[in-house]
C-alpha cells in the first residue's frame, strides 16, 4: 500500500463559535442551527446528518431566535431587531425586516406556520403575517413590563404562552390581551435570587404551561386557572431551553450545566388514564451551558456554549439497532477551512474574520513506520489576513503554486499575489475585481494555478484566467435556466480540462474548461470520484460517460457493513497522481486509502486492518488484503491532502484544546475531589 | 423443677436483630424482629421487649404481618415451619408445616389463603418463589404441603423481592429484574458499567413504578415497565457505595434509601434535588422498614441495632443488640459493677452487653476518632482492655500499624465516676512500650492500697504503672506512673497474671514463666518447662492458689506449684481458652482439635479434669468468660456442680456467644406460649385485673398442683361472690361496702384447702419455688445462705423455719389479692 511521511499538524487554532439556537423541521426532516457568531446551518437528518447548507455569520447580527415556518422557511431574529428570511436555494439573505421593539429575544411560528411572533425587549409581542415572498406587521399584542424572553403557541393557535422576568402571561391571540399572569418563584434552593428569568415555555393542547427557569425549576401551569400545577427542581443553575415532541408524550430541557433532562408522560398504573410527568434520564453530553434543544421524533438534539451539536437518539423510538441509534456530536464543519499548497508546502487556514498563512516544518531525519521524527525546522506563521467589515469569510483558497490566495465574504471577493523573496513575503491585493465576482461560495485554483475557479450564489461558475499578476475572465457557466442552485462542490481534474461541480440538490455537473462548455466526453485520461453524504463512492469514468466497472462492482457487491455504519460524512476525497488505482478520502475519525486493484471486502472479512502483519507470508497478507485500508491514528481529523507522492499533511484540532479556550463551566462539586 | 439434665450448648441472646427487615404492628405500638431462633416484639416508645416468640427450632428467617389479621403474625424458619402467631399475648397460635428450608417469607393482601416463601429444594445454591397455601384448620398443628412453584433462580436475600400493590405481580432480582409473569429489565445492557447490578427492590403502594438500588450507588425508579420497548426510569444518586435497601413511605411521595454511608436519604416526591439526610446512624444500614400507619421508619444497621425514626426524621428510640461486626481483640470480660459482658463493640467503642436481658447497656468511646469507612483504610483497633479494682478503673489499649517499623500505640486509663455513672479517661500514655502490647493486667487483690496495672509487651519488657498524685498542688488529680520495668533475658513478654492475693505476678517470656514479688519487684524464681512459648497463663484461686497454670503453644498444660517451685502435673492438652471462675477454684480450658473444641473443666490441685464435655462447638473457640450467676444453682451432681456459681460464656469465631444450660429445650418455652386460651378478650377493666392477677396465681398453682398437690385455690369461676359480682348488671348491686367483705372474704383460702400431707422431702423444691416466685423471698434465702457458707446447716435450718414460712406465703397471697382488690 505504501509507507507515508505524515506532517501532523495541530496548530490549526481554529474554536467553533457556540451554538445559540436550533430548530427542527419535521416535514424536511432538517435541522436549522445558529451559532453566536451569527452563522446559521442547516442538516439533512436524513443524510446521515450532512451538513449541507451554510449562511455566513455577520458581526451585529446575534442571532437569538430561529423558527422554520410554512414547511420550508427558515426565520432568524436577533438581538439587532431584524426578522430575517434565508434563501435555502441560493443561500443568501432574502430580506431582514425591523420589528421595531428593540432587540428581539423570541420568536414563533404559529402552528398553521402562517403567523410569526416575536417577542421585544420592551416587552411587546409582534404578530406579523407571513405572506409569500415577505413577512407583514399585523399588530402588537398587550405589552408587558420586561423583555419576553421566551414564546410558545398553543397547538390550536388560540393562545400563546410568554415567558419574561419573574412572570409567565397567557394572551388571547384573538383579543390580543393577557388573560392570566403566572408569577415565578424566585426562591432558589432556599435563597432569593434578584431575578427569576423564564428562560423557556411550553403550551400544551390540554392547557398546560411548562415553563423553565433561571432558579433551575421546570414548573407545570394550569392555563385556564392560571395555577402552579407541579414543580420539579432539576438543576442548581439555570434552566436555559425547553423542547416538547410534536406527540407531547415528552420533552426536554437543557441547564447551565450542561445537563439535558427527558421528562416523559407515564400512566401512572397500567390499567388507569391517569398520566403523570416524570423526569427520567439526565444526559451529560455538554460541559457548558445547553443554549438550546430540540425534540425529533426519534431523538433529542441539544447544542450550547461547548460548541457541540449532540444527537441523542431514544431507544425506545428506535425501530432497528444499527448506527442510526448511536450518539452523534458533531462539532466540526463539513466544509474546507484549510487549503494547501502543495508546491511550497504551505497551509491556508480560515477563521471567521482573518487567515492564517503557515510553512509546515521539515525534518531530515528517517526513521521506520511508526516514528515520531524530530523536526529539523519548526513551522511558519507566514501571514495573518484580517478582513474587512464584519462579516465572516464564506470560503478561500491557496493555489497550488502558493502564489494566489483567494477568499470572500458576502459581499465582497478578494484576490491576493503573494511574492517569495527569500523569506520575505509581500502581499499585494489584485484591485478592481469584476462586479460579477462578488460574492463566491466556493473558489478553487486549478493544478498549474493559471486557472481560478469560482462557484457564486447566483448558481453561476466562473473561469477566470490567471497570468503574471494579471487576471481575466474567461467564461460563465451560467445555471440551467430557471434553477438558482448555489454550487458548494467543486473539484477539477489533475491535468485541468476538467471541472465538476455539485449543488446542493446533490446533482453533478461536468464541465469541459478547454471548451468551455457543459460537456461529458473527449478521452482524457481522468475519472473523478465522487462521494456521497453516505458513505458510498461512485466512480465516475467521463471518457465513457458511465460509472466505471469498479464502482459498478462496488454497487453490486456492496460495502461492507461496518464501512455502511459510519456515521460521519465523507468531508474530502481525492486521487493519488502517481497511482491511479489509489483513492484516499477522510471524514473526522479516520483516513482511509482505497486500492481499486484489490478485492473488496467482504462482510466477512475485517474491516479495520491498518497493517497487516509482516511477518506472515506474501501469500496470507496477500489474501487478507482487501481494498480499504483505514488509520484511526488522527482525530480529529480536519484536512488531509497529498503533499507529493510519499507525503501527506493531517491537520487535526483535539476537542480538549477547543474546551481550553472556552470560558470556564459552572463549577460542579464532584465527588471524591 | 430443675431436673438434672445433661448439658447443652445453647445460643444465649446476642443474635442478629439485623437479620431481616423489621416488622412494625398495624398501630405502630410494637415493632418485630427476628433475633436467632425467635422473635422479638419491642415497643416502639420504650424501646423494651415486650415478647419473645419462642417455638421455632432454628434460625427465624422471615416474618410478616397477617395481612387478614394485623393483629396476628406470620413467621417463617428454616426448620420448615410457618408459624402463626398472637404477638400481643406472645401465643402461638398456629404451626403449618412445610417441611422445606425457608428463607424468606411474604404475604401478600389479594391471595387470601396463601403465602410467599424462598425454599431451595433441590441444590443447595438454587432458590425458588413458592406460594404456600395454608389450609384452614382449627387444630393447632397443620400440614401445609401444597406449594406452588412461581419462579426458579432467585435471589436468596428477601430484599430482591417485591410485591406490587394492585396486579398481582412479582419482581425479583437476579442480575436481572423480572416482572411476573413476563417482564424482563435488565441492568446491564452495557458491559462497561458491570457495576449496576440490582441489589434491592421495592414497589410504589399506588403507582406502577418500582425503585431499584444498584452497586454502584444509583437508585432507578422504573415507569411503564408493562411495555417492552417503552419503559423508561429515572437515576437518583447520592450514596457512593453499593444501596443497601429500599422503601417507599406509605403513601409513596418518598422514598427510602439507606446504604454504608450510615445516611438514611429520604427522596421526596422521587426527585433528585429534594431531598432529606438523617446522618451519623453509626453503621451500614442494612435494611429499611416504613409502619403501617405511616408515621415511623425504622432502620436496622450492620452493629445489630434497630432505629426507629419519626417521619420527621427524628430518631426516637434505639433497640442495640450485641454488635458483631468486627472482630474481637478485648476478649470476653466481665464489668465487675454492672455484670456486663464487655467486649469490642463499634469500631473504637468498648460495648457493655447485658446477657439478662439480652441488650447493650452502653458503648465507651476508647479511641474517640471519627470513623472513615473506606475499604482498605488502616484502622485504630481497640487490642486490649481490662478492668481492675472492682470496676472502678479501666485500662485499654489501642494501636495502628500500617507498617513494619510504624507503630502507634496508646495505652488510655479510665476512671469510674459515681456521679456520671460512668468512665472518665484519666491518664492517657502514648507509646507504653516500644512494641505490641501482649498482655494487660490489675492487681485485683482486696487489700491492695495502691492501684496497680501490669503491660507486658513484645519489646521484652513488662511494666508495672501505678496510681499516683503528684501532678496537681491541691493533691486532687491523681494519674498513673511507671514504676517498675522489668525484663528477662530480652525475651518476648507474652503473658502476665497477678495471684489472686496480689503478693506475686506471674509474667512470662516465651517459654518462660517469671514469678516477681509485687512489693519489691524481685524476681521469685523462673520456671521453665521447654515446651513451646506459653499462651495463656493463671493461677489458681481459693485453696488453690498455691498453683499456677500454664498453657503452651505445642498443646502441654503445666500446673507448677509455687511453694515447692517445682512442676505439680502436665497433660498434653491444645489449650485455646483458659478461664478461671472468680468463684470458684475451677479453671476451664477449651481445646482445639481438628474436628471441634472440647472443653474441661479441672481444678488445679488434681490434674483429672471434673467435667469433659466433646464437641461443643465445630468451629474454633476464641474467647471465653465465667459470669457469676446472680442465683446459684444447686445441682448434687458432682459433674454439673461447676456450673453452681458461676455459667461459662464462650464466643465462637464466627461470633456466636453461646453457654452451657442444663434445661431442655422444651422447658425453655415458657408456658404462655404453650396455651391459648378461649377468653382472652376481656376488657382491660378493674375487674379484668382482679381476675388477671387471680388468673396468674391459679396458672402457678395449677401447675404446682399437677406435680406434687400441695396447695389447692378456688379457681375464680367457681367462686359464687365474684360470678355473681360480674355477672350482675351495676345498676342493682348493692353498695360496695356491703360487697367489699364478701368479695375480700371470698378470696381468702378456706381450712380445707390447705393441704395437711406434705410431705417432707418436698421441702427443698419448695423452698426453690418460692425463691422462683418472690424477689424479696429469694433475698432472704440469700442472705441465709450467705449465712453458712458451707452447705452443712442448710437442712436444720430450713426444717426450722418450715412452718413459718407456710404461714408467711398464706399471708402474702392474701396480701396479694387485698392488692388487687384495692
Amino acid at each position: 500500500m505504501g509507507e507515508f511521511k505524515v506532517h501532523r499538524v495541530r496548530f490549526f487554532n481554529y474554536v467553533p463559535s457556540g451554538i445559540r439556537c436550533v430548530a427542527y423541521n419535521n416535514r424536511s426532516n432538517r435541522l436549522a442551527v445558529s451559532r453566536t457568531d451569527g452563522t446559521v446551518e442547516v442538516y439533512n437528518l436524513s443524510a446521515n446528518y450532512f451538513q449541507e447548507k451554510f449562511f455566513p455569520g455577520h458581526e451585529s447580527r446575534a442571532t437569538e431566535a430561529l423558527c422554520w415556518a410554512e414547511g420550508q422557511r427558515l426565520f432568524s431574529a436577533g438581538l439587532n431587531g431584524e426578522i430575517m428570511e434565508y434563501d435555502l436555494q441560493a443561500l443568501n439573505i432574502k430580506y431582514a425586516v425591523d420589528a421595531f421593539g428593540g432587540p428581539i429575544w423570541s420568536m414563533a411560528a404559529s402552528p398553521s406556520g402562517s403567523q410569526l411572533l416575536v417577542g421585544c425587549e420592551d416587552g411587546s409581542v409582534k404578530l406579523f403575517q407571513i405572506t409569500p415572498d415577505k413577512i407583514q406587521f399585523e399588530r402588537n399584542f398587550d405589552r408587558q413590563k420586561s423583555r419576553i424572553l421566551s414564546l410558545s403557541w398553543h397547538p390550536s393557535g388560540t393562545h400563546i404562552a410568554a415567558g419574561s422576568i419573574d412572570y409567565i402571561s397567557v394572551f388571547d391571540v384573538k383579543s390580543g390581551s393577557a388573560i392570566h399572569k403566572m408569577i415565578v418563584d424566585r426562591q432558589h434552593m432556599g435563597v432569593s435570587k434578584r431575578k427569576c428569568i423564564v428562560w423557556g415555555v411550553a403550551f400544551l393542547s390540554d392547557g398546560t404551561v411548562i415553563s423553565v427557569d433561571s432558579a433551575g425549576k421546570v414548573q407545570f401551569w394550569d392555563s385556564a386557572t392560571g395555577t402552579l400545577v407541579k414543580s420539579h427542581l432539576i438543576a442548581n443553575a439555570d434552566v436555559q431551553s425547553i423542547a416538547v415532541a410534536e406527540q407531547e408524550d415528552s420533552f426536554v430541557v437543557g441547564t447551565a450545566e450542561g445537563t439535558v433532562f427527558h421528562f416523559q408522560l407515564v400512566p401512572v398504573t397500567s390499567n388507569s388514564s391517569e398520566k403523570q410527568w416524570v423526569r427520567t434520564k439526565p444526559f451529560q453530553h455538554h460541559t457548558h451551558d445547553v443554549r438550546t434543544v430540540a425534540h425529533s421524533p426519534t431523538a433529542l438534539i441539544s447544542g450550547g456554549t461547548d460548541t457541540h451539536l449532540v444527537i441523542r437518539p431514544l431507544m425506545e423510538k428506535v425501530e432497528v439497532k444499527n448506527y442510526d441509534a448511536a450518539l452523534r456530536k458533531i462539532t466540526f464543519p463539513h466544509r474546507r477551512l484549510i487549503s494547501c499548497s502543495k508546491k511550497r508546502q504551505l497551509l491556508l487556514f480560515q477563521f471567521a474574520h482573518h487567515l492564517e498563512l503557515w510553512r509546515l516544518g521539515s525534518t531530515v531525519a528517517t526513521g521506520k513506520n511508526g516514528d515520531t521524527l524530530p523536526l529539523s525546522k519548526n513551522a511558519d506563521h507566514l501571514l495573518h489576513l484580517k478582513t474587512k467589515g464584519p462579516e465572516n469569510i464564506i470560503c478561500s483558497c491557496i493555489s497550488p503554486c502558493g502564489s494566489w490566495i483567494a477568499y470572500s465574504t458576502v459581499s465582497r471577493f478578494f484576490l491576493y499575489r503573494l511574492n517569495y523573496e527569500h523569506d520575505n513575503i509581500s502581499l499585494k491585493r489584485v484591485s478592481k475585481m469584476p462586479p460579477f465576482l462578488r460574492c463566491a461560495l466556493q473558489i478553487l485554483f486549478s493544478e498549474d494555478s493559471t486557472k481560478l475557479f469560482v462557484a457564486s450564489n447566483q448558481g453561476a461558475l466562473h473561469i477566470v484566467q490567471l497570468s503574471g499578476g494579471s487576471f481575466k475572465h474567461l467564461h460563465a457557466f451560467q445555471p440551467q435556466s430557471g434553477t438558482v442552485e448555489a454550487m458548494c462542490l467543486l473539484a477539477v481534474s489533475s491535468d485541468g480540462n476538467w471541472l465538476a461541480a455539485s449543488g446542493t440538490s446533490a446533482g453533478v455537473h461536468v464541465y469541459n474548461v478547454k471548451q468551455l462548455k457543459v460537456s461529458i466526453g473527449l478521452n482524457v485520461p481522468a475519472c473523478i470520484s465522487l462521494c456521497h453524504v453516505l458513505p458510498q463512492v461512485f466512480e465516475y469514468s467521463i471518457p465513457d460517460k458511465q460509472y466505471t466497472d469498479w464502482s459498478r462492482t462496488v454497487q453490486k457487491q456492496g460495502f461492507h457493513h461496518l464501512w455502511l455504519q459510519r456515521d460521519t460524512p465523507i468531508t474530502h476525497i481525492s486521487f493519488h497522481p502517481k497511482r491511479p488505482m489509489h483513492i484516499l478520502l477522510h471524514d473526522a475519525y479516520m483516513f482511509c486509502i482505497i486500492d481499486k486493484s484489490l478485492p473488496l471486502p467482504n462482510d466477512k472479512t475485517l474491516l479495520y486492518n491498518p497493517f497487516p502483519p509482516t511477518n506472515e507470508s506474501d501469500v496470507i497478507r496477500r489474501r487478507t488484503a482487501h481494498a480499504f485500508k483505514i488509520s484511526k491514528i488522527y482525530k480529529p481529523l480536519l484536512f488531509m491532502d497529498l503533499l507529493d507522492e510519499r507525503t501527506l499533511v493531517a491537520v487535526e484540532r483535539p476537542l480538549d484544546d477547543i474546551i481550553a479556550q472556552l470560558p470556564p463551566p459552572i463549577k460542579k462539586k464532584k465527588f471524591g475531589t | 423443677m430443675v431436673e438434672e439434665e445433661s448439658i447443652r450448648v445453647v445460643r444465649c441472646g446476642g443474635s442478629e436483630l439485623n437479620f431481616r427487615r423489621a416488622v412494625f404492628s398495624a398501630d405502630s405500638k410494637y415493632i418485630f424482629c427476628v433475633s436467632g431462633d425467635f422473635v422479638k416484639v419491642y415497643s416502639t416508645v420504650t424501646e423494651e421487649c415486650v415478647h419473645i416468640l419462642h417455638g421455632h427450632r432454628n434460625l427465624v428467617t422471615g416474618i410478616q404481618l397477617n395481612p387478614n389479621n394485623h393483629l396476628q403474625l406470620y413467621s417463617c424458619s428454616l426448620d420448615g415451619t410457618i408459624k402463626l402467631w398472637d404477638y400481643i399475648d406472645g401465643i402461638l397460635i398456629k404451626t403449618f408445616t412445610v417441611g422445606c428450608k425457608l428463607h424468606a417469607l411474604f404475604t401478600v393482601a389479594q391471595a387470601e389463603d396463601s403465602v410467599f416463601a424462598i425454599v431451595n429444594k433441590e441444590k443447595p445454591d438454587i432458590f425458588q418463589l413458592v406460594s404456600v397455601k395454608l389450609p384452614k384448620s382449627s387444630s393447632q398443628e397443620v400440614e401445609a404441603k401444597e406449594l406452588s412453584f412461581v419462579l426458579d433462580y432467585i435471589n436468596q436475600s428477601p430484599k430482591c423481592i417485591a410485591f406490587g400493590n394492585e396486579v398481582n405481580f412479582v419482581l425479583l432480582v437476579f442480575w436481572n429484574l423480572f416482572f411476573f409473569p413476563r417482564f424482563t429489565l435488565s441492568s446491564s445492557r452495557n458491559k462497561k458499567h458491570a457495576k449496576n447490578n440490582f441489589t434491592c427492590v421495592a414497589c410504589h403502594p399506588t403507582e406502577d413504578c418500582i425503585a431499584s438500588g444498584h452497586m454502584d450507588g444509583k437508585i432507578r425508579l422504573w415507569r411503564n415497565f408493562y411495555d417492552d420497548k417503552k419503559y423508561t426510569y429515572t437515576c437518583l444518586h447520592w450514596h457512593h457505595d453499593m444501596v443497601m435497601d429500599l422503601a417507599f413511605s406509605v403513601t409513596g411521595t418518598s422514598l427510602l434509601s439507606g446504604g454504608c454511608e450510615s445516611v438514611l436519604v429520604e427522596w421526596r416526591d422521587a426527585t433528585e434535588k429534594n431531598k432529606e439526610f438523617l446522618p451519623r446512624l453509626g453503621a451500614t444500614i442494612e435494611h429499611i422498614s416504613v409502619s403501617p400507619a405511616g408515621d415511623l421508619f425504622c432502620t436496622s444497621h450492620s452493629d445489630n441495632k434497630i432505629i426507629i425514626i419519626h417521619r420527621n426524621l427524628e430518631a426516637s428510640a434505639v433497640i442495640q443488640g450485641l454488635v458483631k461486626d468486627r472482630s474481637i481483640f478485648t476478649g470476653l470480660m466481665i464489668d465487675p459493677r454492672t455484670k456486663a459482658l464487655v467486649l469490642n463493640g463499634k469500631p473504637g467503642h468498648l460495648q457493655f452487653y447485658s446477657l439478662q436481658s439480652d441488650k447493650q447497656l452502653y458503648n465507651l468511646d476508647i479511641i474517640q476518632q471519627e470513623y472513615i469507612n473506606d475499604y482498605g483504610l488502616i484502622q485504630i483497633e481497640l487490642t486490649k482492655a481490662a478492668f481492675g479494682c472492682f470496676g472502678n478503673w479501666l485500662a485499654t489499649v489501642e494501636q495502628r500499624q500500617e507498617k513494619e517499623t510504624e507503630l502507634e500505640l496508646q495505652m488510655k486509663l479510665w476512671m469510674y465516676n459515681k456521679k456520671t455513672q460512668g468512665f472518665i479517661l484519666n491518664t492517657k500514655i502514648n507509646m507504653p512500650h516500644e512494641d505490641c502490647i501482649t498482655a494487660l493486667c490489675f492487681c485485683n487483690a482486696e487489700k491492695s492500697e495502691q492501684p496497680t496495672l501490669v503491660t507486658a509487651s513484645k519489646d521484652g519488657y513488662f511494666k508495672v504503672w501505678i496510681l499516683t498524685d503528684d501532678s496537681d498542688i491541691y493533691k486532687k488529680a491523681v494519674g498513673w506512673t511507671c514504676d517498675f520495668v522489668g525484663s528477662y533475658h530480652k525475651y518476648q513478654a507474652t503473658n502476665c497474671c497477678f495471684s489472686e492475693d496480689g503478693s506475686l505476678l506471674a509474667v512470662s517470656f516465651e517459654e518462660i514463666v517469671t514469678i516477681w514479688d509485687s512489693i519489691t519487684w524481685e524476681l521469685k524464681c523462673t520456671f521453665c518447662q521447654r515446651a513451646g512459648k506459653i499462651r495463656h497463663l493463671c493461677f489458681g484461686r481459693l485453696t488453690c492458689s498455691k498453683y499456677l497454670l500454664g498453657a503452651t503453644e505445642n498443646g502441654i498444660l503445666c500446673c507448677w506449684n509455687l511453694l515447692s517451685c517445682a512442676l505439680e502435673w502436665n497433660a498434653k492438652l491444645n489449650v485455646r481458652v483458659m478461664e478461671p471462675d472468680p468463684n470458684s477454684e475451677n479453671i476451664a480450658a477449651i481445646s482445639q482439635s481438628s474436628v471441634g473444641s472440647d472443653l474441661f473443666v479441672f481444678k488445679p490441685s488434681e490434674p483429672r479434669p471434673l467435667y469433659i464435655q466433646k464437641g461443643i462447638s465445630r468451629e474454633e473457640v476464641q474467647w471465653g468468660v465465667f459470669v457469676p450467676r446472680d442465683v446459684p444453682e444447686s445441682f448434687t451432681s458432682e459433674a454439673y456442680q461447676w456450673l453452681n456459681r458461676s455459667q461459662l460464656y464462650f464466643l465462637t469465631k464466627s461470633q456466636s456467644l453461646l453457654t452451657f444450660s442444663t434445661k431442655s429445650p422444651e422447658e425453655k418455652l415458657t408456658p404462655t406460649s404453650k396455651q391459648l386460651l378461649a377468653e382472652e378478650s376481656l376488657p382491660t377493666t378493674p375487674f379484668y385485673f382482679i381476675l388477671g392477677k387471680h388468673r396468674q396465681l391459679q396458672d402457678e398453682k395449677l401447675n404446682e398442683t399437677l406435680e406434687n398437690e400441695l396447695v389447692q385455690l378456688p379457681l375464680t369461676e367457681n367462686i359464687p361472690a365474684v360470678s355473681e359480682l360480674l355477672h350482675t348488671p351495676a345498676h342493682v348491686l348493692p353498695s360496695a361496702a356491703f360487697l367489699c367483705s364478701m368479695f375480700v372474704n371470698s378470696l381468702l383460702l378456706s381450712k380445707e384447702t390447705k393441704s395437711a400431707k406434705e410431705i417432707p422431702e418436698d421441702v427443698d423444691m419448695e423452698e426453690e419455688k418460692e425463691s422462683e416466685d418472690s424477689d424479696k423471698e429469694n433475698d432472704f434465702i440469700e442472705k441465709v445462705q450467705d449465712t453458712n457458707n458451707t452447705g452443712l446447716g442448710e437442712d436444720i435450718i430450713h426444717q426450722l423455719s418450715n412452718s413459718e414460712e407456710k404461714e408467711l406465703r398464706k399471708f402474702r397471697k392474701i396480701d396479694y389479692s387485698w392488692i388487687a382488690a384495692l
